[in-house]
């Protein structure tokens, strides 16, 4: 048998992560003790922060990449992927996750931003990025800057669904009518969504993303888990919803049920009984910060 | 977005062969276009209802502990088990390796190993996301290379008697690092095959090779 080259960091491997992902749950955990709680519970994979989204809302000032000593401490406690955010356009901050090897890095909005114009250029790292979008010129954006997964961008640490549906809604509604566009629109659709003409191209010949399309932001409950993927999500992340709740391994793991059984509303309905009290939501009319706005 | 075929479809349609995907977690879709292109009926599985009928199974890639716990909540696992038993031809591909090995290093203490083909299989032998690759193989009665996509993919480490073992990938030596296949052997199995049970540490279904599945279709129809 001959050597043969072996390659790292393309484009495939990187998508390829994300593909394995699908049908899953990605838990947003604080330390080693919560990412055993949720590997436990079935996580595809976990985030790793210092503060859910929630905290980082009600404490304010600036939101930064974790500590390097907890991001290992979390890599060293679970078997399954481990995620961390860094700021938007801080690619300082993605090289220091590269280092540490992290599995995804996730340029997050919940993050103060560190750069008002600039994402980071994804494709200058062997580390797969998961990026946030509100609709489908801003996917695509993301996905030219060499994003290798999309997320809806429902604002965080609410435990309201309502703007992660909205992006979800509104990029597979773009995506559907692209399909049926003629050669002469899809110029035109490239022109309002502000992203390039090939990608428009490669959506309107395959019907989805070129990358996995995963929910994000404001989950609480199964049947929110099973909302998003009826209306095309193929996996979630779960931040606050999990963790801010008064019973989080069992509404966990009944997360993680009602995503694989997404179709099957007996499932849903029995493994949300008697969970407990939800983490309390907020009305997004009532937020000081709209997370969502953040990112261009 | 497509999510595949309905459970449910009809046992055959036209003599076509019709073959479950295990559709707990992972990368479901991909499997079922490669079966849909060579002419097999796929069917989602989900529930012990769902292998009615099915003449062939294949366990896609995603993570293994999750598909672990959802196979045990499901009742699959004995579903899976007493299909095993039975001899039904199968294939996995990474994560579906690991549940198709008769042991596990580095799972759960509770990960199920329905132990259809006797092999050891570290998870995640190859290093974090850092280190997924890609790569050409020689695959044993395959005329072309295959190209293989290894994302956190398992190591086989042990290969029980009687199990064929179809290809191997060279792995990176590290200086004062035992090599893992023992005595010297820097290299690893990633294709492996006993009876009716296929597995690949890699990922055919993303690259889009059909010959693996071909393969099973072939142990199906009893070559």
């Amino acid at each position: 048998m001959s050597v043969t080259e072996r390659t790292t960091g393309t484009a495939r491997v990187k998508r390829g992560l994300a593909e394995m992902l699908r049908g899953g749950v990605i838990m947003d955990v604080v330390n080693a003790e919560h990412a055993k709680i949720a590997e436990d519970a079935g996580a595809v994979a976990v985030m790793a922060l210092e503060r859910v989204p929630a905290d980082i809302r009600r404490d304010g000032g600036v939101a930064r990449m974790s500590d390097p000593a907890l991001i290992e401490a979390i890599q060293a406690a679970v078997t399954v992927p481990v995620m961390a955010k860094a700021r938007i356009g801080h690619f300082a901050e993605a090289q220091v996750l590269e280092a540490l090897q992290v599995d995804y890095i996730d340029e997050s909005e919940v993050l103060t931003p560190a750069d008002e114009e600039h994402h980071i250029d994804k494709w200058a790292f062997r580390i797969p990025f998961v990026c946030g979008a509100t609709n489908l010129g801003e996917a695509l954006r993301r996905i030219s800057e060499g994003a290798a997964m999309i997320r809806s961008k429902g604002e965080a640490g609410t435990g309201n669904v309502v703007e992660a549906v909205r992006h979800l809604r509104s990029v597979i509604g773009d995506i559907r009518k692209i399909t049926t566009a003629d050669s002469a629109e899809r110029y035109a659709w490239a022109k309002r969504l502000q992203a390039p003409v090939e990608l428009v191209e490669e959506v309107a010949a395959t019907g989805h993303l070129p990358v996995p399309l995963f929910c994000a932001g404001g989950l609480a409950t199964p049947a929110d888990a099973a909302l998003v993927m009826q209306l095309g999500a193929e996996a979630v992340f779960v931040g606050s919803g999990i963790f801010k709740s008064e019973d989080p391994a069992r509404r966990a793991r009944a997360i993680v049920e009602a995503t694989a059984h997404f179709e099957d509303p007996s499932i849903v309905a029995k493994v949300s009984k008697g969970l407990g009290v939800p983490m309390a939501g907020q009305e997004i009319s009532a937020l000081e910060v709209k997370l969502a706005d953040r990112g261009w | 977005m497509g999510h595949g075929p309905r459970s449910g479809t009809a046992a055959t349609t036209g003599g076509a062969v019709t073959v479950g995907v295990l559709a707990l977690q992972g990368d479901v879709r991909e499997h079922v276009a490669l079966l849909d292109r060579l002419g097999a009926v796929p069917r989602l599985v989900r529930t012990p209802a769902d292998t009615d009928g099915i003449r062939g199974l294949v366990l896609p890639g995603g993570e293994s502990t999750t598909m672990s716990l959802l196979l045990e909540s499901s009742r699959l696992d004995a579903e899976l088990a007493r299909l095993v038993t039975e001899g039904m031809p199968m294939l996995g591909t990474c994560a579906g390796m690991i549940l198709l090995a008769s042991e596990v290093l580095d799972g759960r203490p509770d990960q199920i190993a329905l132990g259809a083909i006797d092999i050891s299989v570290r998870r995640n032998g190859f290093g974090r996301q850092v280190e997924s690759f890609e790569t050409d193989l020689d695959v044993k009665g395959f005329d072309d290379p295959m190209h293989a996509v290894f994302i956190r993919a398992p190591l086989v480490e042990r290969v029980g008697e009687g199990v064929d073992v179809l290809s191997e990938v060279e792995l990176p030596r590290a200086p004062g690092i035992e090599p893992p296949g023992g005595e010297g052997r820097w290299r690893s199995p990633v294709v492996c095959s006993r009876d009716n049970v296929i597995v690949a540490a890699f990922h055919p279904e993303l690259s889009g090779d059909l010959r693996l599945h071909e393969l099973l279709l072939r142990r199906i129809e009893g070559d």
